[in-house]
């Protein structure tokens, strides 16, 4: 065997390998989402089935059936409501930040990293209480407030580190023609910024979406989010795959497209910068 | 611009992350040292630190915290050595390579309270799940996943979702490798093992240390996979702290002991974070 010959045996091996993990990762998503398409006798089946004659009936009931509706505009609502907030607090932070870097920045970054450490359950028993005192207890307001706050170191790292690679140059440009600070960052630094800011508020939509721990502890019906609702099918053993399938299903759907399309964004931000 | 506007337009982000901060840990903290039961709330008052003794000579400190450490440590390991494997075969050319890439990093995107669902049900379900069915195929009793080996299958659960995070991290950073490098490498006849001893080792060292440090912090506070699946059972057998002090505050009602649980998690949560913030800091040119 030659050598050519040998690298191209080793790489053929190496695909087929690669393909066999793809397959094993992605199979339990491609199982969901199959079971969402059975009946739920046939999702108990045993053994269980492959081929079988698909029905929507499991969408159709969990929309009349269910506050499923509901719980999306929740998800929807407190997402994109943190990440918003989270965005306007950090963009003309993070862009003072970026621009006129003390010798304090790099602290005042790793310190509120820092803040990120403090495990949620930590605090657990003041937010509650604090929660209960303001009468925001169950409200999509809350949650919102939580997400910002959760994200917001996170989000004025990534967005430091964008602003930084914009060129200093322009924006003396922009200052020698007398624009205000406020034009400046909206006319100036936001349309070269704006892939950055749009990859921030997409990781945080995702964090936000997927999060897990809040939405169970502080809410009960008025705001629980889609992560709270799929608990909720915890407690009956065996009963209803595939209806939990279809309600799964369309809850991670648009997320895992979201995270398709900002892999590379994703990594940066989720490495705070450290990988590119 | 001037220094005045500089601090306004900071200001925003650094008090609100400082209240979020400092009000929550104030109060955790003296709830600590507060006899404070929601069942009994006549009973109050400094009881100073009988609160963290209670907590800390509670028979199910001991496990939850061996438990949280078994869980961290497996769930590292695993991700990180199958997330190298991987990228390292998918870190070349072929065809559907798109796709591949996009099945492998999707688990990664899912709700954490859905992948515990599907594990749980439609996996591991000793009867009408699908691993239940191979077993049965293959002549074997199934096994009671979430029954007898609770805390393994959590860690299961955890990798499948994490690995691709790793998988992710470490593809990306492999796409900036010299290749011309590696291509010297083969040439003067160097095998495998030394190129990725001498050359891919030490290209991966910081994402490495980053997916270590990341992954810790949300391990540390593992949840949902716990409270959907087996609530911490049998007995304790997959109970971690987070866990443990969710239980204290829910069911027990106990928000001195709660309280002085959450300050523990606090501390270890921080032990791991001095050495992530020295790892990012080092990135961050200033």
């Amino acid at each position: 065997m030659t050598d050519k010959q040998r690298i191209i045996l080793k790489n053929r091996i190496a695909v087929t390998f690669a393909w066999i993990a793809a397959i094993l990762f992605f199979f339990p998503i491609f199982w969901m989402v199959l079971t969402s398409f059975k009946t739920e006798g046939q999702a108990i089946a045993v053994p269980p089935q492959l081929f079988f004659e698909p029905t929507l009936e499991n969408y159709l009931e969990i929309q009349e059936r269910t506050n499923y509706t509901k719980f999306a505009i929740n998800s929807l609502i407190t997402s994109f409501g943190g990440t918003l907030l989270a965005l306007m607090i950090a963009i003309p932070s993070a862009y003072a930040m970026a621009f006129n870097t003390g010798k304090w920045t790099k602290d005042i970054l790793m310190w509120m990293l820092s803040t990120k450490m403090l495990p949620a359950v930590g605090v657990l028993m003041p937010i509650y209480f604090l929660a209960q005192k303001f009468n925001i207890y169950d409200t999509k307001f809350l949650l919102i407030v939580i997400y910002a706050m959760m994200n917001l170191p996170i989000v004025m790292l990534i967005l430091f580190n964008y602003f930084r690679e914009i060129p200093k140059e322009i924006l003396e440009a922009s200052r020698m023609d007398g624009t205000s600070t406020f034009n400046e960052i909206r006319e100036v630094v936001m349309p070269l910024a704006w892939g950055g800011i749009a990859s921030t508020a997409l990781l945080s939509v995702i964090l936000c979406w997927n999060e897990a721990f809040w939405s169970i502890v502080l809410t009960t019906t008025d705001a629980s989010t889609l992560t709270a609702f799929v608990a909720s099918f915890q407690a009956p053993e065996g009963l209803f795959w595939a209806k939990v399938s279809a309600v799964s299903t369309l809850a991670c759907a648009p997320i895992v497209v979201f995270g398709w399309l900002a892999q590379k964004q994703l990594v940066q931000g989720l490495t705070f910068g450290a990988v590119k | 611009m001037n220094p005045t506007l500089v601090r306004w337009l900071q200001a925003p982000s650094i008090i609100l992350l400082l209240i979020w901060m400092i009000v929550p840990l104030a109060m955790t903290l003296y709830f600590s040292t507060q006899r404070f039961n929601l069942l009994y709330p006549e009973r109050t008052g400094f009881i100073g630190l009988s609160n963290y003794k209670f907590f800390w000579t509670d028979p199910s400190f001991m496990p939850a915290l061996l438990n949280t450490l078994v869980l961290v440590g497996s769930v590292l390991t695993i991700t990180v050595v199958l997330g190298l494997a991987v990228s390292l075969l998918i870190d070349r050319e072929f065809k559907g390579r798109g796709i591949a890439r996009v099945m492998l990093i999707s688990p990664f995107f899912i709700m954490p309270t859905v992948s515990a669902l599907v594990w749980k049900n439609m996996l591991m379900d000793p009867n009408n799940g699908l691993f239940a069915a191979f077993s049965n195929a293959l002549g074997f009793t199934p096994v009671q996943w979430l029954q007898d080996m609770p805390l393994f299958s959590i860690i299961v659960m955890i990798s499948w979702q994490w690995t691709p995070f790793a998988i992710l991290i470490f593809m990306t950073s492999l796409q900036s490798q010299d290749q011309e490098q590696m291509e010297a490498a083969e040439l003067d006849g160097a095998s495998f093992f030394s190129k990725f001893y001498n050359l891919t080792i030490p290209h991966l060292a910081r994402p490495i240390s980053i997916v270590i440090l990341i992954q810790m912090i949300f391990h540390l506070a593992t949840f949902a996979e716990i409270f959907v699946t087996t609530s911490g059972g049998p007995g304790v057998q997959s109970t971690n702290l987070t866990y443990l002090i969710y239980i204290q505050s829910q069911q027990a009602f106990d928000v001195g002991v709660a309280s002085a649980g959450g300050v523990f998690a606090i501390i270890l949560a921080n032990i791991v974070a001095i050495f992530l913030i020295r790892a990012v800091g080092k990135t961050l040119t200033v």
